[in-house]
C-alpha cells in the first residue's frame, strides 16, 4: 500500500481549503476586497445551482445567483469562521431564491407540501431485471441530457432541492440538512424518494438509449 | 434477517451512500446475490445518479461568471465596505 502512503488524508485537503478561506475572508474584510473573486469562484456553480433548484428557470436562476453572490459580499462580516462557507452560501442562495417566489408570489406552502408527502407514502422503482450501464460519453447526445434535466425539473420542489444540494453539488447529508433548516432524517427520506422518482421516470427512456458511440454519423451532438 | 424486495427498495438510497448498518448492509448483499430485480433497479438507480451529477448535465448559463464578476466589480467600486449592509 506504499501508493495509499503518499496520498494526503482528504481531510488535510478539507482543512487547508478552510484555512485558506478563513485567510482569505479575513483579507477581505480587512480592505483586499478583490481577493472576493477568488474566494467565489469554486462555488458558482453551487450557487446557480441551488436557486436553480428552487426557481427552475434559467434565466431567473442566473439573476438570482447573482443576487445571492452580491448578498454573500455584502455580508461577508457576519459569516462565522467556525462554519462551513459552503454551507453559508448555499443558505444565502435558498433565501434569495425563496424571497424571489414570495415576491412573484409563488411559493407553495410547506405545510401543504408535508400533508401530501405523508399521504403519498412509499414509493416504487421502475421494475428490470438486468441493467446495461449508459456510459458519461452518452451526454454528448443532447436529448439525454434535455431527459434528465426533465426529470429532475419535475420532481416535487422539496424533493429536487434536496436532490439538488446532496447529488448535485455533492453536499453531505448534515450539510444538506443545514442549509434548508430540515432534520438529516427528512433529508433521508426525500432523498430517497427523489431517487426512486427519478430511477420510475428515467428507466423506461434510458433503456432505449443507444450506445454513446454512433461513429462518425452518429447523432451526438 | 431475510428482506424482502420492498424493504430493499427502501434501503437503496442509504445502501448507495453507504450509511446502512453492517448488519442490515450485508442483509441487503445476501438478497442482491439471488435477486436480479433489485440488482437491475440498484444499478440503474447508481447510474442515473452519476449521469445527473455530471457537469454537462447542469451547465451554468454561458457568460454567466464574466457577468457576475463584473457586477462585483461594479459593487466593489461603490467603495462599501464588505460587512456593511
Amino acid at each position: 500500500m506504499q501508493g495509499a502512503e503518499i496520498q494526503p488524508h482528504p481531510f488535510a485537503a478539507m482543512t487547508t481549503t478552510k484555512q485558506n478561506e478563513a485567510e482569505t475572508i479575513a483579507r477581505i474584510l480587512a480592505g483586499e476586497k478583490e481577493l472576493f473573486h477568488d474566494l467565489i469562484r469554486p462555488y458558482e456553480r453551487m450557487v446557480y445551482l441551488t436557486v436553480f433548484s428552487v426557481l427552475k428557470n434559467e434565466t431567473e436562476a442566473e439573476d438570482a445567483a447573482q443576487e445571492a453572490i452580491i448578498n454573500a459580499y455584502r455580508h461577508l462580516g457576519s459569516f462565522r469562521a467556525d462554519a462551513k462557507f459552503s454551507t453559508w452560501l448555499v443558505m444565502i442562495a435558498i433565501n434569495q431564491a425563496r424571497q424571489k417566489l414570495r415576491r412573484d408570489k409563488r411559493a407553495v406552502l410547506e405545510s401543504i407540501e408535508e400533508a401530501v408527502e405523508q399521504s403519498t407514502g412509499d414509493y416504487t422503482p421502475a421494475f428490470l431485471t438486468d441493467w446495461r450501464e449508459i456510459p458519461l460519453e452518452a451526454l454528448e447526445r443532447k436529448e439525454l441530457r434535455e431527459a434528465l434535466q426533465k426529470a429532475v425539473a419535475e420532481l416535487p420542489d422539496h424533493y429536487r432541492q434536496v436532490f439538488s444540494l446532496r447529488d448535485l453539488q455533492e453536499l453531505s447529508i448534515q450539510e444538506t440538512a443545514e442549509a434548508l433548516s430540515m432534520t438529516p432524517g427528512l433529508v433521508k427520506i426525500r432523498l430517497r424518494r427523489a431517487r426512486i422518482m427519478l430511477q420510475k421516470k428515467l428507466v423506461p427512456f434510458l433503456k432505449k438509449t443507444p450506445p454513446a458511440h454512433r461513429g462518425w454519423f452518429g447523432r451526438a451532438r | 434477517m431475510k428482506l424482502d424486495c420492498k424493504h430493499v427498495w427502501g434501503y437503496i438510497s442509504d445502501y448507495i451512500d453507504d450509511s446502512v448498518d453492517p448488519a442490515v448492509r450485508e442483509d441487503i448483499e445476501q438478497h442482491l446475490e439471488h435477486c436480479e430485480i433489485c440488482s437491475a433497479i440498484l444499478d440503474s438507480t447508481r447510474n442515473i445518479l452519476i449521469l445527473t451529477a455530471d457537469k454537462r448535465t447542469f451547465e451554468v448559463p454561458v457568460g454567466f461568471s464574466e457577468k457576475l464578476h463584473q457586477r462585483l466589480e461594479e459593487e466593489m467600486k461603490q467603495e462599501r465596505k464588505p460587512g456593511e449592509s
